[in-house]
């Protein structure tokens, strides 16, 4: 019966699942997955009840009232544009729990554990600990708290691996001599791992990190699943980790490069700083700005994280209204990689009451940039650089970007010329037929807009 | 391997298979609220947690429980919380045209 019970839960999170393939649906199915973790935890509840033992319910109770306080205190209390860091911590909870069910698995049978069992043991240790501080160090990135540029450490890649290595080790020896002693040192070295891997990985990189650890956050579940025989721990894990792959394997193709090369190799930095800044571009006021979008017959906004770091995710809206009022087509185009994680733009954008179906992906808006009368770029760069396209030797050459300098005129808002994550300048800047705005992303939409309102 | 073992390791597959099927089809727009509420469904390891903290008999034993329902609680109510205020936010707008 326990066992069916369970097996409803599982159910329930991929009914869930499938509500999140359309946005009308989404939202019930988020409940119906969340009624699913519900019905798991009456069952393990009223299972262990039945034991008829003596139980910690006070542990119990008390883990339950603090973990769920501070889970819906941080859930209210988060800005949307402050997503990515919040998921990254979550990310870091999940595995780390894991890893913890793991260890008192470990205490409570003396690391005697069958070899298989033991194996998914270290797993569950070693996985849920990477999340856990790799997690955080991201975390700490899309905060502000730990440098978001990247942090070289000495030895790169082969320090790593010889960290790895010192984990499986140990682990190994956990699992063949049933010593406690080795697993906790296999998972300290999978904690130092967490750190030592995301330190060196830059922020426009995050969204590939994240949706990784996501993706481990779930492994560590499975593995725990494993761990105490539970069939919804193997279900739910395995679930997660297929939907964090295939976001690492949609942001990973973004941006043209492999998996191992996002987290493996030092990137950009190649083009000389020197060199940007020196050419004449054609600088734009708002009135020049607004007086471009207030004659067009179509607009299309481009946002990258500029605009989150601004929160001018209002003004964009703002500034839209009045083009619209003025019968002009707005539309916005999203590239996969824009912002911080996947999706981030689009949450912003629906905060700010900008109805989905205007939100076109990659593929929907390139075809339409040449009928585009305004492209307005508000703090992007690398995705819509027109050296990956032209320039094979510029180090994101083959990454599909948004083809902005197709529409007649494009303006870009940006605080100045430094270049963007890649390092690299970006020809767009110097096009004949682009405005460049050289403001604060939200100040600069709020000018356009008080400027058109006054055409 | 013992039965239980291969047991799991067929539902982990099959799991991992319908999850790929299922996950592949929604829309990058909603890929933030996607990646939360998978988020959420990852803290599923309170189930361990739980047994874990409540047949804990050593002091070592309680700590690490009340550790891993507090984390995975952290992460179940976070998670879908956070999901569901996304979610109400993504509106079609009926406009002009």
């Amino acid at each position: 019966m326990v066992e069916l019970a369970y097996l409803t839960a599982g159910v329930l999170f991929i009914v869930g699942l499938k509500g999140l393939t359309s946005p009308k649906t989404a939202r019930r199915g988020n409940r119906i997955a969340a009624l699913g973790m519900l019905v798991a935890i009456v069952v393990v509840v009223v299972d262990l009840i039945g034991l008829d033992e003596k139980l910690a319910w006070g542990v119990v109770i008390t883990g339950i009232v603090v973990g769920g306080g501070i889970g819906a205190f941080l859930a209210i209390r988060v800005q949307m544009t402050d997503m990515p860091q919040l998921v990254a911590a979550f990310n870091g909870f999940g595995g780390g729990a894991s890893a913890v069910v793991a260890a008192a698995e470990i205490v409570r049978l003396n690391a005697v554990i069958p070899t298989e069992f033991a194996v998914t043991t270290a797993l569950s240790l070693i996985i849920g600990a990477i999340t856990l501080t790799g997690s955080f160090i991201a975390f700490g990135k899309l905060q502000g708290i730990v440098p978001s540029r990247q942090v070289f450490l000495p030895g790169g890649t082969a320090t790593n691996g010889v960290i790895a290595l010192a984990a499986v080790v140990a682990a190994g020896f956990g699992i063949f001599a049933d010593s406690a002693t080795a697993y906790w040192i296999a998972t300290g070295f999978a904690a130092i791992l967490g750190v030592t891997a995301v330190l060196p990985i830059g922020g426009a990189d995050m969204p590939v990190v994240i949706s990784l650890l996501n993706s481990f956050s779930g492994i560590a579940a499975a593995m725990a699943g494993f761990v105490i025989s539970n069939q919804a721990l193997i279900v739910g894990g395995a679930l997660v980790g297929a939907a964090g792959l295939i976001l690492t394997i949609e942001m990973a193709v973004a941006m043209n490069r492999s998996i191992a090369s996002i987290l493996f190799s030092q990137f950009g930095g190649g083009v000389t700083a020197e060199d940007i800044g020196t050419k004449p571009v054609n600088r734009a006021t708002a009135d020049d700005a607004a007086i471009a979008l207030a004659f067009a017959e179509k607009v299309m906004i481009v946002p990258g994280y500029g605009l989150a770091v601004a929160q001018a995710q209002h003004a964009v809206k703002d500034l839209a209204n009045a083009l619209e009022e003025r019968d002009i087509k707005v539309t916005y185009a999203i590239h996969p990689v824009a912002g911080r994680m996947p999706g981030h733009m689009n949450v912003l954008l629906a905060e700010a009451d900008v109805s989905y179906d205007l939100l076109l992906d990659l593929d929907q808006a390139n075809p339409r940039f040449p009928q585009t009368d305004v492209a307005l770029v508000v703090g992007a760069n690398d995705v819509v650089n027109p050296a990956a396209r032209n320039d094979s030797d510029s180090p994101i050459y083959g990454m599909p970007i948004l083809d902005v300098d197709e529409a007649k005129t494009t303006i870009v808002v940006k605080r100045s010329l430094s270049p963007g994550f890649a390092g690299i300048d970006n020809p767009l800047f110097y096009e004949d037929n682009t405005l460049m705005f050289f403001a604060d992303a939200k100040q600069a939409l709020e000018d356009a807009l008080s400027a058109v309102e006054a055409l | 391997m013992s039965e239980e073992f291969i047991v799991g390791i067929v539902v982990f597959v099959l799991a991992a298979f319908v999850g790929f099927e299922v996950i592949a089809k929604v829309p990058r727009t909603l890929h933030t609220p996607l990646m939360s509420g998978a988020n959420a469904i990852s803290g599923i390891t309170i189930v361990g947690a739980i047994i874990a903290a409540a047949i804990g008999t050593e002091i070592l034993a309680a700590v690490l429980g009340f550790l891993a329902v507090t984390f995975a609680m952290i992460n179940v109510v976070g998670g879908f919380l956070v999901t569901d205020r996304m979610l109400e936010m993504f509106k079609k707008i009926p406009g002009k045209r």
